[in-house]
């Protein structure tokens, strides 16, 4: 006897129901999370792989059953059923759809606020100030003045993903100036004075970074924390974090910026706490040292010495970091 | 004779024209729309070998992390050049130029487009603005990639930009141009029977399409124009040196290039609804749901450009409005995938190539369909954006959409082109080479932008070697796969055999004349048998067939 069709069916939703909840839990496609933000947007991505799985699953196998089933067979030259739609079935499936996007959307509304997207200091556009840098020379600004002016004339207003709901209007534990530019990061702390060309954060407090960029547009990218803003040379740009498992994790430029854009790598460091201390204390303490070049690193090396490596191959001459350190 | 009888009246006395027709016609300004059509497919074609090139070479650079093929200095240009020719140069001008040219005036019973000159010249802009970008080549190539975003894109060579904004400039004038051309053909040279609910659904897909690139692509020159000026006479409209804001470039480029994905889209939707039907047996499923969606598609993508510039200078309630408005366009998008599976569910699938890459395009514009709904989302959005995630995206809509929709295309309406069958074994090798090329190259990229990979890199963490050979193994199967079907090509035009009238036995006008169709497309005016999807209604066609074809058999031997 053969099972009727409606048994089938039931049967292939449930397994294709079982499957799409299986591989959108474990597609183990994003790398760690370290940071408090990170679990939200997984959160957010195997809900919706889950329910991509499934899309992907009736749709490919209805084609691949329609092959199999509804090939033309061997001298059957007729037409198939005269069959030109189906009113509830259409309206099934524009009805489905509807449903899942409004879901999503609200879904992602939601990750979105938590996260601090729609902090007012951070959601609002100041717009653009001009660069104090001519076209060309865009490398020679200054490198360890506090922040970038123009930060000063819009009352921190800046784009990006600010503080959550529940932290809103508190400054935030630590806060960085980034910059971007070709092809390299530089972190200030402008609490302490430090220069790094690594940004170094303690694990479980919210980290601020207020990003810009000097020549041309660049990308704050830490694939860990699931974060990235555009580096905008003339705005601020705003991402506010907490990190939460320590560990190094690179920090990329995601935006085309010029030929080296794919060497303009640097990294993240999440430390404990302690370390966190630790590590700024002797930056400190190197800087008093009457060091007048720029502060230390976690390595031998001094920034100049690091920036000297990295741009030795990307034309940047002598001229154009003595440039630099003029200023300071 | 019956109401649906496929035998056109014409075969039996074939124009001497389409006989005379000298080779030479095809290199010269010519006002028949079905010349200016094949003009556009070789030309684009050529295009796409060239792009496809490129594109093997950034594969080969991308085999190792390592930059040793093109390295720093050569691996940017090759990248610009490699998006603005795919898209510019191959998809919007073979989606659109080449066959809404052909197709729209014989599917609607005209006897050419409304504008025969305007059609000329617009694709006669289109050669100097490839030979431009070529130029590049030799001279220096543009650097700032397809979008050319400033200040970059004014801050890394004036030769090679200003070509590269003149080359699209002439593509957008050629666009527009078409445009004008396709709405004007589709509204008033329509045979007095067919309304507009009798058109075949590429008409509808091409009056979208049109009614966009009119809307769009005038900012996008208007965009272009600013820049020029910015790169060349040192104003400031958008280089913050001088108090311009690069992120207004960023709104007015893609107010035009996000809708240009509906350009290079939505004919391939036309295409594929009118292929699935003939090969099926059967009718498409829901007609006005199919040509209402494409409206919708239409509207909706000319409200969703911002969702290009989720981590760019956008407050944050812009992303959640243009967030909202994308996943919107899953719904009509959804309703096409949906009722084109319907339409071959149940049907008597002829699996032959033309069919095979229909089929291979619903499957991979699936993919992209499904993963354009979560780049809508801004958080995640946010982590992905300007990833390799992305690449793997907008490939799986535009190469494993429009190009193998593009392949179908051809392989269906070649007798109709040519008058000539194409070989259909070698067209299925080409298939499995697509599908498996395709999905060797590109699948893997999601996976590689999630896991951190930034797009637009020369260079890359070791920890991602591995996924990137299987990449380029695929890259190499697809460049692979363009050979059978470039000799199956040229060798069927010049020797397959003969395609009759209507080898597809398909409904649409442009099977009632004859293959290839006269100067002015039909001997005697077209007459509608019937909608053009009504499969299945007359049961006792083939027999019907059978004595018309005996009949006309016996008309000749009298004569």
């Amino acid at each position: 006897m053969k099972i009727p069709s409606a048994i089938i069916t039931l049967l292939a939703g449930v397994a294709i129901t079982l499957i799409s909840l299986w591989y959108g839990q474990n597609n183990g496609w994003m790398p760690v999370a370290a940071s408090q933000e990170a679990p939200l947007v997984d959160g957010l991505f195997n809900t919706m792989m889950t329910i991509a799985t499934a899309l992907f699953l009736i749709v490919e196998g209805a084609i691949v059953i329609a092959i199999v089933r509804f090939r033309q067979k061997t001298g059957d030259n007729t037409d198939g059923p005269a069959i030109e739609g189906n009113l509830p079935l259409e309206i099934l499936w524009t009805g489905i759809p509807v449903v899942i996007v409004l879901g999503l959307s609200i879904y992602s509304f939601e990750v979105y606020n938590t996260m601090g997207g729609l902090d007012p200091m951070a959601s609002g556009d100041p717009g653009i100030q001009q660069v104090a840098a001519k076209p060309g020379a865009a490398i020679a600004a200054t490198l360890d003045e506090p922040a970038p002016k123009m930060t000063h004339m819009h009352n921190h207003m800046a784009l990006g993903v600010g503080a959550s709901p529940g932290t809103q209007g508190k400054p935030a534990d630590v806060e960085v100036k980034v910059t971007g530019l070709q092809f390299a990061w530089l972190f200030n702390y402008p609490a302490s004075g430090v220069i790094s060309g690594e940004l170094h954060v303690p694990a479980g407090k919210e980290v601020q970074l207020d990003i810009t960029a000097q020549d041309v547009l660049h990308a704050f990218w830490v694939p860990q924390f699931r974060l990235k803003q555009d580096a905008i040379p003339g705005r601020t740009s705003q991402l506010r974090f907490r990190p939460n498992l320590p560990g190094t994790y690179p920090i990329i430029c995601a935006e085309l910026c010029g030929s080296y854009h794919g060497a303009m790598q640097s990294q993240v460091i999440v430390h404990t706490p302690e370390e966190y201390d630790a590590w700024l204390q002797s930056q400190i303490a190197s800087k008093n040292a009457g060091e007048n070049t720029v502060a230390m690193v976690s390595s031998e090396l001094s920034d100049r010495d690091r920036l000297a490596l990295r741009t030795a191959d990307l034309g940047i001459t002598e001229d154009i970091l003595a440039q630099v350190h003029s200023h300071q | 004779m019956s109401a649906t009888s496929l035998e056109p009246k014409t075969e039996p006395h074939k124009s001497p024209a389409t006989e005379d027709r000298p080779w030479t016609d095809y290199f010269t300004f010519q006002t028949d729309h079905k010349v200016i059509a094949i003009q556009y497919f070789v030309i684009s074609f050529v295009f796409y070998l060239i792009g496809g090139a490129m594109a093997t070479a950034m594969r080969g650079e991308l085999a190792t992390p390592n930059p040793d093929l093109l390295g720093y200095d050569n691996y940017n240009g090759v990248l610009t050049l490699h998006g603005t020719i795919m898209i510019f140069l191959w998809i919007v001008p073979a989606g659109t130029g080449a066959f809404a040219n052909y197709l729209l005036p014989l599917m609607i019973g005209a006897k050419d487009m409304a504008f025969p000159r305007l059609n000329a010249l617009a694709f006669w802009i289109l050669p100097p603005a490839g030979v431009m970008l070529i130029v590049s080549l030799v001279t220096e190539t543009p650097q700032a990639g397809w979008t050319s975003y400033p200040p970059l894109s004014v801050t890394s060579g004036q030769l090679g930009e200003m070509l590269w904004i003149l080359s699209l400039l002439l593509v957008g004038t050629s666009s527009i141009l078409g445009a004008i051309n396709f709405i004007t053909t589709i509204i008033n040279m329509r045979i007095k029977d067919m309304t507009l609910f009798d058109m075949p659904l590429y008409c509808w897909a091409m009056l979208a399409t049109s009614i966009l690139v009119l809307v769009s692509t005038p900012v996008l020159a208007g965009a272009l124009i600013l820049l020029s000026f910015d790169l060349i006479a040192g104003t400031a409209f958008f280089n913050p040196t001088g108090g311009g804001d690069p992120i207004v470039y960023q709104h007015l480029f893609w107010f035009y290039s996000h809708p240009a994905v509906y350009i290079m889209i939505l004919p391939i939707f036309g295409l594929v609804s009118d292929i699935l039907p003939v090969h099926a047996r059967k009718p498409i499923f829901g007609y006005r749901a199919i040509a209402y969606s494409s409206l919708a598609i239409c509207f909706l993508g000319l409200v969703v450009w911002a969702h290009h510039m989720f981590t760019s200078g956008t407050p944050g309630w812009l992303r959640m409005f243009f967030m909202i408005a994308t996943m919107a366009i899953a719904v009509p998008t959804g309703i096409k995938v949906f009722s084109w599976v319907a339409t071959i569910w149940g049907g008597k699938i002829r699996l032959n190539s033309a069919m095979l890459f229909a089929i291979g395009f619903i499957s991979f514009f699936l993919v992209g369909g499904l993963s354009g709904v979560m780049v809508a989302s801004v958080p995640f959005d946010i982590h992905v954006h300007d990833t390799y995630f992305i690449v793997a995206h907008f490939h799986y809509v535009l190469f494993g959409g429009s190009v193998t929709g593009i392949y179908a295309g051809l392989y269906h309406w070649f007798p109709k082109m040519t008058g000539r069958m194409m070989n259909d074994t070698w067209g299925k090798v080409h298939f499995v080479l697509h599908f498996v090329g395709f999905n060797l190259c590109f699948f893997p990229m999601h996976i590689l932008g999630l896991q951190g990979m930034p797009r637009r890199v020369v260079q890359y963490n070791p920890e991602f070697a591995t996924l990137n050979m299987v990449c380029t193994v695929g890259s190499v199967l697809l460049a692979i796969s363009t050979i059978p079907f470039l000799i199956n090509a040229v060798w069927s035009w010049l020797y397959g055999p003969k395609a009759s009238a209507n080898p597809w036995k398909a409904l649409t006008l442009e099977w009632q004349t004859a293959s290839p169709p006269p100067i002015e497309n039909f001997d005697e005016e077209p007459v509608l048998w019937s909608g053009p999807y009504e499969y299945g209604i007359d049961f006792d066609r083939e027999a019907d067939e059978l004595s018309v074809r005996d009949l006309l058999a016996e008309v000749k031997a009298e004569m």
